[in-house]
């Protein structure tokens, strides 16, 4: 391996290799608890202390569990490291030998193993494509030499409110939150940023919290109000938005791998939206998470079950179901059972359960009967797999695989008043029932067709056992995630929320937090923030509240050099976050400043534009399902938010996809976040943001009357803050250029104003062609697709 | 200095070049290329779970630079291309043996069926080049060129049904998630060129029973999403977004980009991120892109004598033939993997009608492909493959005549054929049972297939490794061997 390691002491550092075409970022973020970083011996970047979880676990999982790790078909020697006990044993091939001795390095095989040169005898083997660093090798000696300390996973021990770390400069925490990042901040030798201006800040934590920009109307009466600025007025002002519930529905969906379309080849319609927006209400009601889990998990098994619950086990049936002629129905069945266990790991424990599918997890304490025990719950689905193929369905319009409730109007007056559902004809929304009950069994490798051992609902114990008092079923399974004991749940949820906020999760690999995971940046406050909202019954919006409202976040997001260069990816929040906003994000900041959006919540998904052909070039030819040409709306359907465009697998919406969005085929924690040249060619030439600028160029044309003014006008629009006078004046002579250039040439005027279907006013054309192209230099600027 | 360092100091040399352009004020002149290498602008590296685990990529001297796969979706009969079984027409009509077929699993659409008449080829075979390579009347172009060409009889995959094997084909897995090979290619080597994405995707299709494509098979997965296929269309937008809207001009596009740029940099001044500068960078770019892209696309200037090869058709944009021209333009552009996909191949019934039809799409342009590169000296490192997800049934689906029959799906045998880049000439590799239904000889399965083409093209399929979720992924995940037999 052509790979120079370095330690970085104090964050992660980007070593361009010798030999290397390869740029390996070893990053090393060294954090142990009361951390400390005099401790921290510079360049060998061993600490004085090991600590197992911090120092230890991520090499022994990362280069010897394979082979010595949870699965015992793949063990090697008889020897596990990832249990003390059998760890320090006796090597059952060796006797006389171990691989640990506690305090004495030198009589410890493991240690002699690592230090070998002799390809027979070294570890890991040469074959292996693993390689230990010099530090980490002086990191499990020293290990050893103070004492071989194990301790258990830290992600598997509930979370426990530390004290509260004293700090220096008391004047700057707002909350405890504060006292947690400033006492890891102080520790490093950082210093807080400022305090973000209040325009930055409204903008920021309107976009944080409902997604949307804020009005122009609400930034003069927030920032030029005539009482004093009260942020936490303002929190709330922006919690109490129906808006909120669409932001946090979007991070949702993909969790869900929310789609309009089955998947698979054919990929037909199906009709799935009531259940999101269900969802939508559920974020604005406040719904506990722990009810939001357990009516999402369970609702039907819920006594006296209401149909709102039911409609919110629709989670369950979001994957992808095929159409394709001629599969094996078992075959199917077995691969949805599979994705609801997967996403079950994935989005809500945040554990790769899947791995442990085929074999007991390489890594983690998962058994290949683990996974079949959670498999178990989702066993019972009174599903038959493919019912009816994609023409069949479009002729006798099936857009829903059974189990599934049926929603007409009368359900609009009761439980479900919430559904926007213009068109009463009756629907089909696909849920979960336990009706049809199956005996579970570990599949050899996976395999639907070859079961082994039968198996029970249950849980993997090393994370949590199940209880017997709790009913052997999804409900069973609901109460034991959202158990206050529960190591996981509460955890993985506060860890996104604050990646939503910050732009990545103390723990930054949302999706898993075994052995494999990244550590968490800020351990205690992590473990704070979930036994917090434990306590505070999985209130989602005091959550969210307690993180903006905290110094912490009201930072300027502004870079100097030296944090450039002590921490580039922010880890330790010595500045505000600064990231480019979602796919989502980015159109609805165009539709809402140009004021072409349309609010309305929920409802059947809308077609907005996109380039012709896409659908028709790719599909299955002729008729197959009523998703083969893609036909855009009219009217004011253009203009819903971007959760509501309509979702094909096969297909998704390109302005979404060049955006980092998923396909949803799978459950998705964590969007990259890309910087493309393909993005800068949507920013330039969709249409939705063409006419974004021609509609605002046209309104602030028709209500400006001198020119200058309408240059100022359009970038606190777009900008939501004043222009400095160098803009202006790039901008004005810019402007002046366009408005010579245009009115000598008419064509191109007519052409750019004709882009889009909304209707011109009677603004004057040359002046709003001119103004349009203003307005398309400003929507394409970074900073407006940026969050700062 | 042995090869790897040689290879290894070219590489830096090309890394320097990138990493000392984007530090320099002249941002304009980054090339669309660094792209596809690791983006050395993004904060703090690639990150503590997406590391980057290529070791010494290239591992060895490459035979092949760039791949054209003619991806012919669907799945092409391999008994009446490629594998000659003259005993399914003696034996027309009579039930498979059970022997035979030995516990093979079928699809819903045939397991229902009381018997499995065997049905021979409609067309005829003859033999062509210095070794006798079988070809049947359907291909006569491509066996004009069987002196070129490796025909592989012997490719075998585990998946029944259309999407969990062309998605096994493309990304070595049945479930969607894992990045595709042309990620893989872009991810491991980078980009050649400068204007030009390092992974493209054109699409056609023919009028046979067709399967849908999704955009999934050219996906990058987990990889970072400048991996990705770029869809290259037919018509006015060759790239989504390409075009500038009607009344702004070039020159128009220029200025608005250098203001968006001035204004840009304004803001780095105050705000000090480096992820400015990377997004002016992405503009420049984009905007070589919308020069670069339409000129590529455009065949125009190509001679008549090229249209002729590769046949009248090739003159219709989105046609197959224009796509296997375009395939050759973007080659000789440094375009890395260049994927073909023509729909239309799923011949259930009516295969001796449909069959024809979408032979005749394919089969001129393919050996036109074959021919253009190697008069241009190309085709000793470009990879050129041809065939579908898995092979068809020999029995019948459906109702029985030996002139209109179909084919069920069938995993256990089927044909493709390579040429150029380190690949043997004028061979048949691997054989099945007379029958046509088990491999007899020199199996190749898609996992072995990955391990060859990643060889071919100077990688170890062992140690391009990409490490997601905690797990080190690979193309061919725990398995594959390279197939020395298939290499010349």
């Amino acid at each position: 391996m052509n790979q120079n390691q370095i330690m970085g002491a104090k964050q992660n550092i980007l070593i361009v290799g010798l030999l290397a075409f390869l740029f390996v970022a070893i990053g090393f973020v060294l954090k142990e608890k009361g951390e400390n970083p005099e401790s921290i011996s510079g360049q060998s970047g061993i600490p004085d202390e090991i600590n197992f979880n911090f120092n230890v676990k991520p090499i022994l999982s990362d280069k010897c569990y394979a082979c010595h790790g949870p699965d015992a078909n793949k063990r090697k020697a008889g020897l596990r490291l990832d249990i003390e006990s059998d760890a320090k044993a006796e090597l059952p091939e060796n006797p006389g030998l171990y691989a640990i001795v506690p305090n004495e390095a030198s009589k410890s095989e493991l240690i002699s193993r690592i230090y070998s040169d002799d390809e027979s005898a070294m570890m890991p083997p040469a074959d292996s494509n693993l390689k230990l660093a010099e530090h980490e090798k002086g990191i499990l000696k020293k290990w050893i030499d103070q004492g071989a300390k194990f301790e258990p996973h830290w992600a598997f021990v509930p979370p426990k409110k530390a004290d509260i770390p004293k700090v220096k400069d008391e004047s700057w925490p707002k909350n405890e939150i504060d006292d947690f990042i400033l006492s890891t901040m102080e520790n490093k030798g950082m210093h807080p940023a400022d305090p973000a201006s209040h325009e930055k800040l409204i903008r920021r934590v309107s976009l944080d919290l409902t997604g949307l920009p804020p009005t122009l109307e609400d930034l003069d009466k927030f920032v030029l109000g005539n009482s004093e600025f009260n942020f936490e007025a303002i929190v709330d002002y922006y919690l109490a938005k129906p808006s909120y519930g669409e932001q946090m529905t979007r991070e949702w969906l993909d969790v869900a791998r929310y789609a309009d379309s089955h998947g698979y080849q054919d990929d037909s319609y199906r009709t799935m939206w009531p259940w999101r927006d269900w969802v939508i209400h559920a974020f604005n009601e406040n719904m506990p998470y722990s009810q939001f889990l357990t009516w999402q998990i369970a609702g039907d098994l819920l006594p006296n079950a209401t149909k709102e619950q039911i409609l919110a086990t629709g989670f369950n049936r979001n994957h992808p179901i095929t159409q394709e002629g001629g599969v094996i129905d078992e075959e199917y069945r077995s691969t949805y059972v599979t994705d609801r266990t997967n996403t079950l790991g994935k989005g809500i424990m945040g554990i790769t359960l899947e791995c442990a599918k085929c074999h007991d997890h390489k890594y983690d304490p998962i058994t290949q009967k683990d996974f079949f025990s959670m498999y178990s719950f989702f066993n019972n689905v009174n599903e038959k797999g493919l019912q009816m193929d994609a023409v069949q369905a479009k002729n006798r319009k099936y857009y829903a695989d059974a189990p599934f409730i049926t929603i007409d109007s009368t359900d609009l007056h009761g439980v479900l008043s919430f559904l926007n559902m213009p068109d009463t004809t009756a629907i089909n929304v696909m849920v979960m029932d336990d009706s049809s009950h199956r005996e579970a069994h570990v599949l050899s490798r996976g395999n639907y067709d070859a079961p082994t051992d039968l198996v029970e609902p249950s849980t993997p114990p090393a994370i949590m056992p199940f209880s017997s008092e709790y009913p052997k079923n999804r409900l069973g399974l609901a109460r034991w995630l959202t158990n206050d004991q529960n190591p996981l749940t509460a955890r993985v949820y506060v860890n996104r929320l604050w990646g939503m906020i910050f732009g990545q999760g103390i723990v930054k690999t949302s999706e898993d937090f075994g052995s494999q995971g990244a550590l968490p940046t800020h351990p205690e406050l992590l473990d704070w923030l979930a036994a917090d909202f434990m306590e505070h019954n999985w209130d989602i919006k005091y959550m969210i509240k307690k993180i903006v409202t905290t110094a912490t976040y009201q930072q300027s997001s502004i870079i100097n050099p030296e944090k450039e260069k002590q921490d580039p990816q922010n880890i330790y929040l010595a500045r505000g976050p600064r990231f480019r906003l979602g796919a989502e994000e980015i159109r609805d900041y165009v539709l809402t400043t140009s004021g072409l959006l349309n609010k309305e919540i929920g409802g059947p998904s809308v077609k907005p534009y996109q380039p012709p052909g896409l659908w028709e070039e790719t599909n299955a030819g002729g008729n197959r399902g009523i998703l083969t040409s893609y036909v855009p709306d009219t009217g004011d359907k253009l203009y819903r938010r971007s959760l509501y465009t309509f979702w094909k697998r096969t297909l998704p919406p390109p302005s979404m996809a060049i955006f980092d969005a998923p396909n949803r085929d799978l459950c998705e924690v964590r969007r990259q976040n890309t910087n493309t040249p393909l993005q800068a060619l949507a920013l330039q030439n969709d249409i939705q943001v063409l006419e974004g600028a021609r509609v605002l160029a046209s309104h602030i044309t028709e209500n400006t009357h001198e020119v200058s003014d309408a240059v100022k006008r359009l970038f606190n629009s777009i900008l939501l803050r004043n222009p400095t006078d160098e803009e202006m004046e790039i901008l004005s002579e810019y402007h002046e250029e366009y408005l010579t250039k245009f009115s000598e040439n008419e064509e191109s005027v007519d052409q750019l104003l004709s882009i889009g279907q909304y209707e011109m006013g009677s603004s004057d054309p040359t002046e709003t062609a001119a103004l349009m192209m203003v307005a398309q230099v400003l929507y394409n600027l970074d900073e407006t697709i940026t969050k700062e | 200095m042995d090869l790897k360092d040689e290879i290894a100091k070219e590489k830096l040399k090309i890394n320097r070049r990138h990493f000392f352009s984007k530090l320099s004020v002249g941002l304009g002149t980054v090339a669309l290329g660094s792209l596809m290498v690791p983006d050395l602008l993004k904060r703090g590296g690639t990150g503590l779970d997406s590391e980057m685990l290529k070791a010494g990529i290239p591992n060895f001297a490459p035979k092949a630079k760039r791949v054209i796969y003619l991806f012919q979706a669907g799945a092409p009969s391999q008994l009446e291309s490629f594998d000659y079984k003259p005993l399914l027409r003696e034996r027309m009509g009579e039930d498979l043996p059970e022997s035979i077929r030995n516990g093979q699993r079928l699809t819903g659409m045939t397991s229902g069926q009381d018997s499995f008449p065997l049905v021979g080829s409609f067309a005829d075979f003859k033999q062509y080049g210095q070794n006798g390579t079988w070809v049947s009347d359907f291909f006569p172009h491509i066996g004009k060129v069987a002196d070129e060409i490796c025909v592989v009889n012997s490719m075998h995959t585990e998946a029944i049904n259309h999407d969990p094997a062309i998605t096994f084909f493309q990304t070595g897995n049945q479930i969607s998630g894992r990045p595709s090979m042309g990620s893989w290619m872009s991810y491991g080597l980078g980009s050649e060129n400068q204007n030009l994405p390092a992974f493209v995707v054109l699409t056609s299709r023919g009028k046979g029973n067709s399967q849908g494509l999704y955009s999934k098979l050219w996906s990058s997965g987990f990889l970072d999403s400048k991996h990705q296929g770029v869809l290259l269309r037919s018509g006015k937008d060759p790239v989504l977004y390409l075009n500038d809207p009607d009344g702004v001009s070039r020159s128009d596009k220029r200025v608005m980009l250098d203001k968006i740029a001035d204004l840009n940099h304004k803001h780095y001044d105050e705000v000090g991120d480096e992820e400015i500068h990377s997004r002016i960078a992405q503009y420049e770019m984009a905007y070589r892109m919308q020069m670069s892209v339409p000129e590529v696309m455009d065949i125009k200037k190509e001679p008549e004598s090229i249209i002729k090869m590769y046949g009248a058709e090739a003159l219709i944009p989105g046609t197959y033939a224009a796509n296997c021209l375009q395939a050759r333009r973007l080659a000789e552009n440094g375009v890395r993997f260049i994927q073909l996909y023509h729909q239309g191949w799923d011949q259930h019934g009516n295969l001796p009608n449909e069959m024809a039809g979408q032979a005749k799409d394919v089969d001129q342009a393919s050996a036109a492909l074959i021919l253009d590169l190697k008069q241009r000296g190309m085709l000793d490192d470009t990879l050129v493959i041809w065939g579908g997800e898995f092979g068809r049934t020999n029995y019948c689906q459906g109702k029985f005549s030996p002139d209109n029959y179909g084919r069920d799906h069938h995993p256990r045998s089927f044909s493709i054929w390579m040429a150029g880049g380190g690949i043997k000439k004028g061979i048949t590799y691997g054989q099945t049972d007379e029958f046509g239904y088990n491999i007899v000889k020199d199996p190749v399965h898609i996992n072995d297939f990955h391990a060859t083409l990643l060889h071919l093209m100077g990688i170890n399929h062992e140690q391009l490794i990409y490490k997601y979720q905690g797990r080190r992924f690979r193309l061919t995940d725990v398995a594959g061997n390279v197939v020395s037999g298939l290499m010349a």
